[in-house]
């Protein structure tokens, strides 16, 4: 049975081992954006070997690109965007520091590798539930690149985000697992 | 002639934008309704029941229901006794987006070139435009807003007439089986038969417009839409790609005669944000 469990970021190692595929988590604490214009950057900077624009030891990356914050909200609509483009530098950011990425669709086999030897996880948020999302999203500020618009590194502080989790430490796949099970 | 003026044209676009990404509309969210009461997965039921809250909260709060508010995909029927005056017709379809894509508090997605740049144009325009010349003295403007997520699953395949009906469904099946959760099922499932390589996927794209109530008008491509439609919710995928049985809402064929060479068969995906609304000018 799938069971519920509460994270606050920064994540630790021993956050993440008890965690399942299947299992809903909340995530409460720093979440920082990133789609594929900043991904490219960040790996960008990594392999000339300068300094992110945030500490990435323990924390989350979440693959958004937010609509614009209408008047009295934290943020405008913010739900995940597919995943699979971010995978040619998920690696890369693993090796540096991240602890888990929040997204939608299913990884590649290398960055599922990379999870296990890096003891992280991958989260998938529900596509579409772009407004119930935004909910959880209690402050949003705009740390780096600017200048790429949706697509700028914000900086979220949420309370009680809601995921469930896709790929485990342990390298189990949401994606293979729950399609093996319905499948007729 | 009648007389329809740009200044019409852009209120009415930038009424659509707006609209079409706070409100989805009932016949969605009627199907998600009544396929979730057949869900076997508990994880799919919880699933389907969030976006239907999101649905909800979208049109309470107006914010848009997905923060990828799309291409804005225009579809125009112009009566062929129409005079348009006051502007160009293309630039007043663009400011319309403009102008609903800011107030909205839509998001931006064009890119200005699509390879080396990919500087972000930052009014979502240009919209994609298609143009119909009907009998009559009106316009009707439908505007569908279309996410990446679901478009980059979309496919064309230029197919054999030996492939026959098997060919074409086996195609379909497959294409959607290997986008697994990246669409963001539950997808509806536009499928373009015939004309030529960019015929056939104008009416994919066209084909989604039709609303999820009303059956294929006829009874053979009704048979393989219901047809395809099982064998999709067979595959296991379920919402989000997490497992279950809700993986498609519907699928819908739209056909055109083609050559004796060929079977255009065109995909194209959508997500179960199925966006479009209309007006007649």
């Amino acid at each position: 049975m799938p069971k519920t469990v509460y994270l606050k970021t920064p994540l630790k190692s021993s956050d993440l081992t008890g965690l399942e595929i299947g299992d809903k988590v909340f995530i409460t604490g720093t979440v920082y954006t990133a789609r594929d214009a900043a991904h490219k950057r960040l790996v960008q900077l990594l392999e000339k070997g300068e300094k992110l624009p945030f500490d990435p030891h323990g924390q989350i990356i979440y693959y958004v690109g937010p609509a614009p914050t209408p008047p009295g909200k934290a943020i405008g609509s913010a739900g995940p965007t597919t995943s699979y483009r971010m995978d040619p530098y998920a690696p890369a950011l693993m090796d540096a520091g991240i602890k888990a990425m929040i997204g939608k669709g299913e990884r590649s086999k290398a960055v599922i590798d990379s999870m296990i030897k890096n003891q992280a996880v991958y989260l998938a948020a529900i596509g579409g539930a772009a407004v119930v999302i935004s909910e959880s999203i209690k402050k949003s500020e705009i740390i780096a690149y600017e200048d790429l618009g949706a697509e700028a590194i914000r900086k979220l502080e949420v309370e009680n985000f809601p995921c469930i989790v896709a790929n485990d430490v342990k390298g189990n796949d949401i994606f293979i697992e729950g399609v093996k099970k319905y499948k007729r | 002639m009648r007389e329809i003026h740009t200044d019409d044209i852009i209120s009415s676009v930038k009424k659509l934008s707006i609209e079409a990404n706070y409100y989805l509309s009932e016949d969605v969210i009627r199907r998600i309704e009544y396929l979730k009461e057949k869900e076997e997965s508990g994880t799919a039921v919880e699933v389907l029941n969030i976006l239907l809250e999101n649905y909800k909260m979208a049109a309470k709060e107006k914010m848009p229901i997905c923060q990828d508010t799309g291409i804005a995909v225009v579809f125009l029927e112009i009566g062929q006794d129409v005079h348009i005056i006051g502007g160009d017709l293309t630039e007043a379809i663009n400011e319309g987006v403009r102008q609903g894509y800011k107030n909205g508090y839509l998001r931006k997605s064009m890119v200005d070139d699509p390879i080396v740049d990919r500087k972000n144009t930052t009014d979502n325009t240009p919209a994609i435009i298609y143009t119909d010349i009907v009998p009559g003295d009106k316009m009707k403007i439908t505007l569908a807003p279309k996410g990446g997520g679901s478009e980059n699953m979309s496919e064309v395949k230029m197919m054999k007439a030996a492939d026959g009906i098997e060919g074409v469904i086996s195609f379909v099946v497959d294409r959607i089986k290997r986008s697994g959760g990246n669409p963001c099922p539950p997808i509806v499932v536009g499928v373009g038969l015939g004309g030529n390589f960019e015929q056939s996927a104008l009416l994919a794209k066209k084909s989604l417009l039709r609303n999820l109530d009303e059956p294929n008008p006829d009874p053979k491509w009704e048979k393989v839409e219901n047809e395809i439609l099982e064998k999709i919710n067979k595959l296991g995928i379920g919402p989000q790609g997490l497992g279950g049985r809700t993986t498609a809402l519907a699928v819908h064929i739209l056909t055109k005669p083609c050559h004796i060479a060929s079977m255009p068969v065109a995909v194209n995906v959508q997500c179960h944000a199925a966006r479009h609304k209309s007006v007649i000018l």
